[in-house]
């Protein structure tokens, strides 16, 4: 039960673009077309997810173990980086089509804040207090982690399908481009909310 | 034209972080519910991209050219940490508000962006100059925000009362009035610049 509740809380009641405001550069700069947002959608769930599994073993067993808590924020980029380039390497070899198809958006990721955020909020154990029931374990903050991926491709799968639409539209020449595209990531945010006080 | 001069309004207007290079809009978003949360991340921004500007340009013929970024990280998270410590240790209460946010100044493209497109290719004195212009750029634009949004959701600026926060609209305060707030500001900005 606490997972549907996890699963529940980090798709839609804090949707990690529309309530946690983390990967808006992405969010903004590929969905201007379904295909391309569905790669990055895939390729961000892709790497949070192993990077979440990675940095939380780092924090449990190499930062709090030897009290050096202090060096979270450059561990967990530089550990970030490197699975990147080495995810990057591993998928040319094994697997050229999926190279293919998420190869272009892996560099872009390793500045994407949605993926370093939340292995902050997973190694700090503090996502849990949002919701009932939770606790900050590794198979729990391995779901959060990917619950939290899936709500961010479909955050973007959706405001590319408005986006293509949008390009046909009229719009006030100073409203073109990112503004229009603002106001509606606010309309979709504001039908977000709609969810809160679910879980 | 008088170079330092132009590199140091450069980040103002012409090239503001914020409404000409949409740079940064996590932090821009998020932190901006009242006009200080919103200064205040833009000073700690502000105060990382200065010295990541100056000790980056300092070594700029030492990086090898292969390990540019991760090297260009490592600094930044330097100076990211040691906002962190600080801020914790004397200003806890903001430290708290501001979360999250305070780690992620090290994956904000402004920073990177700077390090890699001015304080790779120029001398000290300038990147400084560079990184206070952004900086102070940056700043603006999430004051004028968050004051946008105080006054509109809660009738206050600075923590002042404007009005009666009775008409105040919450909307503006919660997620979707970043966006929305946020949006009408750039279109401003927009119609204004032609």
């Amino acid at each position: 039960m606490v997972y549907f509740l996890i699963i529940i809380s980090a798709i839609f009641v804090n949707n990690i673009v529309f309530s946690q405001f983390l990967g808006i550069c992405p969010f903004l700069g590929v969905s201007k077309k379904i295909d391309t947002a569905a790669g990055m959608g895939a390729a961000v769930t892709f790497v949070l997810t192993l990077a979440t599994l990675v940095t939380y073993l780092l924090q449990k067993y190499v930062l709090d173990a030897f009290g050096i808590g202090f060096l979270q924020t450059i561990v967990f980029i530089l550990v970030i980086a490197a699975l990147v380039q080495m995810i990057e390497i591993m998928l040319k070899k094994v697997s050229p089509s999926l190279y293919q198809a998420l190869g272009v958006f892996l560099p872009l990721i390793t500045t994407n804040c949605c993926i370093l955020g939340v292995a902050i909020l997973v190694g700090d154990g503090t996502w849990a207090a949002k919701i009932p029931g939770a606790e900050a374990n590794l198979l729990q903050g391995m779901v959060f982690a990917f619950a939290t991926a899936i709500g961010f491709a479909i955050a973007l799968i959706l405001f590319a399908g408005i986006r293509e639409q949008l390009a046909m539209a009229k719009v006030p020449k100073a409203m073109e481009g990112t503004p229009i595209a603002l106001l509606t990531a606010g309309l979709l945010a504001m039908a977000f909310m709609g969810f809160s006080g679910v879980v | 034209m008088n170079k330092p001069l132009e590199v140091f309004t450069n980040g103002f207007i012409k090239e503001n972080p914020t409404f000409a290079l949409v740079l940064g809009m996590c932090p821009t978003l998020a932190t901006t519910t009242s006009a200080i949360n919103g200064m205040s991340m833009g000073l700690a921004t502000l105060f990382v991209l200065v010295c990541s500007n100056i000790v980056i340009s300092l070594l700029r013929n030492l990086i090898p050219d292969k390990v540019h970024i991760p090297a260009y990280i490592v600094i930044i998270a330097t100076f990211v940490t040691m906002v962190q410590l600080t801020m914790q240790a004397y200003l806890p209460a903001l430290y708290e508000t501001l979360g999250l946010f305070i780690p992620l100044i090290v994956v904000n493209c402004i920073v990177l962006g700077r390090a890699e497109a001015f304080a790779a290719k120029n001398g000290v004195g300038l990147s400084a100059l560079d990184g206070i212009g952004m900086g102070l750029g940056f700043t603006i634009a999430l004051t004028i925000l968050g004051c946008v949004r105080e006054l509109l959701g809660t009738g206050c600026a600075f923590g002042l009362h404007v009005y009666s926060d009775a008409y105040g609209m919450l909307l503006f305060v919660l997620a979707p009035g970043a966006f929305i707030a946020l949006a009408y500001l750039m279109a401003l900005v927009n119609k204004l610049r032609k």
